[in-house]
């Protein structure tokens, strides 16, 4: 399997395994996960609960449970090996800093008793390399407020996070994200809790920020049509694996993995006809052998329960694991 | 593994609810055996004036008191005062406080408000000097302390109650029930009280541990528990003139005062996080 | 049998807001205002609209959750607005109300096997047996199995607690059943299989549904019938493919353009700039209440508040320009 060079891409996860030890057991969260983001490139991780998107997203930035072990693998940002890193090397480069979050539940990620103001100059005092101060400091606030289209930035400063609706919040949560001017901002779940017409403005609002500022992002989403909108590649995982890499237009026209075609299938039309995959999401205490997917999946054979399938391309750029890929 | 297989092995990893535990276990213990345990158990009415304020030693482990009698045995008796005063109590207490916190909770009208400003009211003044009062009041005996605390502590399990009923009906289960038919007295009988009973467990512990320290307050001041009765308190009042010489006169009442709270305190702690709804979710 | 077997007129339900003794006059939260249809037997009945529509208030104020402030309902002929407790009990049976979030409308210390006879218990006289019988029933008819009986509901995923929600309404026999967002937050799959059950459901049961949700795309699937809502009222009404293929209102234009599609092209900021977002139940503006996001504008919108009126296909719709263009 041919690698792109590793210079090229700003994020690496390689063969990440990812166990919780919990009371009931070992769940094998993530099975040698391997996904990559470019520079300036916008990849969607999309999966389903449990696939092991979320853990993933917190392994980069570790910022995993006390439960969670790193049981194999490596994570490169930057040509810099963030599993080796001391938390305080972390907390000075990484979080925040290199890579930035925007969280999913705007609703209980601000702080409730500090004025939005407050909440946003901290990161400026904590988070950028050379904090500008007084004037030049509201400069750059005003400014970036007003790329996410926050109108009238110094009245809003002023208000507390229970006075804004819950786009607004989104917004705020956008423009805390990338006040340090990160080289990669992972978005978790940022659309899920609002409403349509205000998705469509965020989603909006992310593509023109990206253009903007030439960030990368990983933005992960269970959402197929919001990722089709906002994600040049995709990465489909499922029961903690990664299924499939492609870019996106191709992967809804020629989905290689069966996961990908049967998801797609089970997506609702018009005409009434519903598909749904027969089975169930495993347990991951005791998941499957081999390619988690192929107690439900109908090309199964005797080989797929033996191993993990093997990375192969099936057109230039769009990469399947899979022994019985789809015609 | 279920519920309750996984509820004991946090219990037992928790070191400090643990040894709470082992503590209110020790204290059950001697106050069951206690005619057994003690060495002298008639020194609970017998005096001998001749071993008058021994230090401790072979045959007095602990030492005697002012009237010859052996301090260990009179605390092992203590515990059952102890227990008892704290025992009927907290249980009163809980008569009385928790079906109010659940009408308060549950309804939303004047009463509500009515009981919560009367529970406050009582929340208002410092528990100690309240429970002072209402001792004095009535003839000093155990009697009287008994219903001294009951009165005093009532508001904090019908605070806790109905904060927690309060949450509760944020939560859609109780407007389902309601959805499906269930009048109000079964949905508060049956679905709000099994829901609120961990915290009013986990307050009932906390309970124990401040009208045991009270109730030693009291019988120290002597509006409580009056000699001969071997109580915790009243023995560190008569101890008061023999000091500092005779040291173990204060000293072991009040360490048995101080690791009996401190017992169920940290039982308490403890049970508040085993109790806790989310640990029977495992792993989310 | 054109006797539709739930007609609503006029229902309005209003709340104080968060005020008290204290704080002066309390602003009122017009949650629904004025809301007039009907649905047919057999029917599934689409609802949809965005946060602050009132779609869940009108469900909860259909089942009795709510005590409606104002207008009629009937239920199969019969007036069931103000009823007595008594006689409200009874009719609770008949129509039932499926939570939005399952685990939390279950009592998370009840094992199941409580759970869903506990409505049969309420409502009827049956002896034990009896009600063990239909508890076994249900659960089987909603795909889980006698294992699952001495569980608590946290045990269970989404999807099962959809199901455990469904088979203890189910118990009564119920005619009416609201699903209130059924499918949200289930993965798609999932969501698929639940879509199945509901319309086998139906069949086995002879049940009509009002089928309350964000989802367009569910919504188009399952709802031949659609009432777009917006600010507390209804703003477009009919035949939910013509409704979402060739929208009329310019709020319905407005959503269905916002719905990522796989393969749509993504909408251009110019388009996203004037969506603004929904407006505050408790401050809405005079005459149409679309009319601050709206690309149209006249005289009338500020005025006055458009009556749903008959629109093409047969739809009806409340604005007044399409009255003007017909």
């Amino acid at each position: 399997m041919v690698k792109a060079d590793s210079t090229d891409r700003l994020l690496r996860v390689d063969d990440l395994t990812v166990h919780f030890h919990t009371d009931r057991g070992v769940v094998q969260a993530l099975d040698h996960v391997e996904i990559s983001v470019g520079r300036g490139e916008v990849v969607g991780l999309i999966g389903e609960s449990g696939s092991g998107k979320t853990t993933t997203a917190r392994s980069v930035l570790r910022i995993l449970p006390q439960s969670a072990r790193i049981a194999g693998g490596s994570i490169r940002f930057d040509d810099r090996d963030l599993l080796a890193m001391s938390e305080k090397e972390l907390n000075a480069s990484i979080r925040g800093r290199g890579v930035s979050l925007v969280p999913q539940d705007p609703f209980n990620s601000l702080n409730p008793v500090f004025t939005v103001g407050t909440q946003i100059r901290d990161i400026l005092k904590w988070k950028t390399v050379r904090s500008p101060s007084g004037g030049l400091e509201m400069e750059r606030i005003r400014e970036m407020l007003q790329q996410v289209q926050i109108p009238s930035p110094w009245k809003q400063l002023r208000k507390y996070p229970h006075q804004f609706s819950g786009g607004q919040r989104q917004r705020l949560m956008i423009a805390m994200a990338l006040l340090p001017r990160p080289s990669l901002v992972i978005a978790d779940e940022p659309t899920t809790a609002l409403d349509v017409t205000v998705e469509a403005q965020i989603l909006s609002l992310f593509r023109s920020l990206v253009r903007e500022m030439n960030v990368s992002v990983l933005f992960i989403t269970h959402d197929l049509g919001v990722a089709s909108q906002i994600c040049r590649r995709i990465v489909v995982m499922y029961a903690g694996q990664d299924m499939e890499d492609a870019p996106s237009e191709r992967l809804f026209e020629r989905p290689g993995h069966p996961y990908t075609r049967e998801l797609l299938e089970s997506l609702p039309t018009p005409d009434g006809d519903i598909r749904d995959i027969p089975g169930e999401v495993p347990s991951l205490l005791r998941p499957p052998d081999g390619c988690r997917f192929h107690p439900r999946c109908p090309s199964a054979t005797a080989e797929c329960r033996l191993e993990r399938p093997e990375k192969i391309e099936i057109e230039p750029g769009h990469w399947v694991r899979c022994l019985h890929p789809v015609e | 593994m279920n519920g309750v297989g996984l509820a004991w092995k946090k219990f037992t990893r928790d070191r400090l609810a643990f040894v709470g535990f082992l503590i209110i276990l020790a204290l059950v213990l001697a106050a069951l055996f206690a005619p057994v345990l003690a060495p002298y158990p008639d020194d609970t009415f017998l005096i001998h004036p001749a071993q008058r304020l021994q230090p401790p030693s072979a045959e007095h482990l602990l030492g005697t008191d002012s009237m010859g009698r052996d301090i260990l045995s009179r605390l092992l008796f203590g515990t059952r005062v102890t227990l008892v005063i704290a025992g009927i109590a907290v249980g009163a207490s809980l008569l009385i406080g928790v079906p109010l916190g659940l009408l308060a909770g549950y309804f939303e009208n004047i009463f509500s408000e009515g009981i919560m400003r009367v529970a406050d009211i009582f929340l208002s003044i410092p528990q100690v000097i309240l429970a002072i009062f209402l001792a004095q009041s009535f003839r000093p005996s155990i009697r009287s302390v008994i219903l001294a605390l009951s009165i005093t502590y009532w508001p904090w399990f019908t605070r806790i109650v109905y904060a927690e009923t309060r949450a509760l009906k944020k939560r859609a289960f109780l407007e389902a029930t309601e959805a499906v038919g269930a009048g109000s007295i079964r949905t508060i009988l049956l679905h709000v009280l099994p829901n609120v009973s961990s915290s009013i467990i986990v307050r009932s512990s906390i309970g124990m541990g401040f009208t045991i320290l009270t109730a030693a307050t009291l019988g120290f001041l002597g509006v409580g528990a009056q000699p001969p009765t071997p109580e915790w308190g009243v023995t560190i009042a008569e101890s008061r003139q023999f000091l500092p010489d005779a040291w173990w006169y204060a000293t072991f009442p009040g360490l048995a005062i101080f690791i009996v709270v401190m017992g169920f305190n940290m039982l308490g702690d403890g049970l508040r996080d085993i109790l806790d709804p989310r640990i029977r979710r495992g792993f989310d | 049998m054109t006797e539709p077997i739930l007609d609503i007129q006029r229902l309005r339900k209003y709340f104080k807001g968060p005020g008290g003794l204290l704080k002066g006059k309390a602003p009122q939260v017009r949650a629904l205002d004025g809301v007039t249809f009907d649905v047919i037997h057999g029917e599934i009945f689409g609802v949809v609209g965005e946060s602050g529509c009132g779609k869940s208030t009108l469900g909860k104020t259909l089942l009795g959750i709510y005590r409606p402030t104002g207008g009629r309902v009937r239920f199969k002929g019969q007036d069931i607005t103000r009823l007595s407790k008594r006689a409200s009990i009874r009719i609770k049976s008949e129509i039932q109300y499926v939570y939005q979030d399952p685990g939390s409308s279950l009592d998370p210390m009840w094992k199941v096997r409580r759970l869903l006879a506990e409505p049969l218990f309420i409502h009827t006289n049956l002896d034990r047996k009896a009600v063990r019988e239909r508890v076994r029933e249900m659960l089987f008819a909603v795909g889980l199995g006698e294992e699952h009986l001495s569980l608590y509901p946290h045990e269970f995923s989404g999807g099962q607690q959809r199901r455990l929600g469904l088979a203890r309404i189910l118990c009564l026999n119920p005619s009416l059943v609201v699903l209130d967002e059924p499918t949200s937050g289930l993965d798609v799959s999932v969501q698929a299989t639940i879509l199945k059950l509901f319309l086998d459901l139906k069949e086995r049961f002879d049940l009509t549904y009002i089928f309350i949700s964000h989802n367009l795309s569910v919504v188009r699937m399952m709802c031949r019938r659609v009432a777009v809502m917006y600010a507390g009222r209804i703003v477009e009404m009919g035949d939910t493919a013509a409704i979402f293929d060739r929208p009329a209102h310019p709020y319905t234009r407005l959503l269905v353009s916002a719905i990522p599609v796989i393969g749509k092209k993504a909408m251009s900021e110019r388009e996203v700039e004037g969506m603004g977002e929904p407006p505050n139940p408790e401050d809405f503006p005079p005459g149409c209440r679309f009319q601050p996001r709206c690309p149209y504008e006249s005289e009338a919108c500020r005025r006055e508040m458009p009556d749903l009126r008959p629109g093409p296909d047969g739809r009806s719709v409340a604005c007044h320009l399409n009255e003007i263009n017909g």
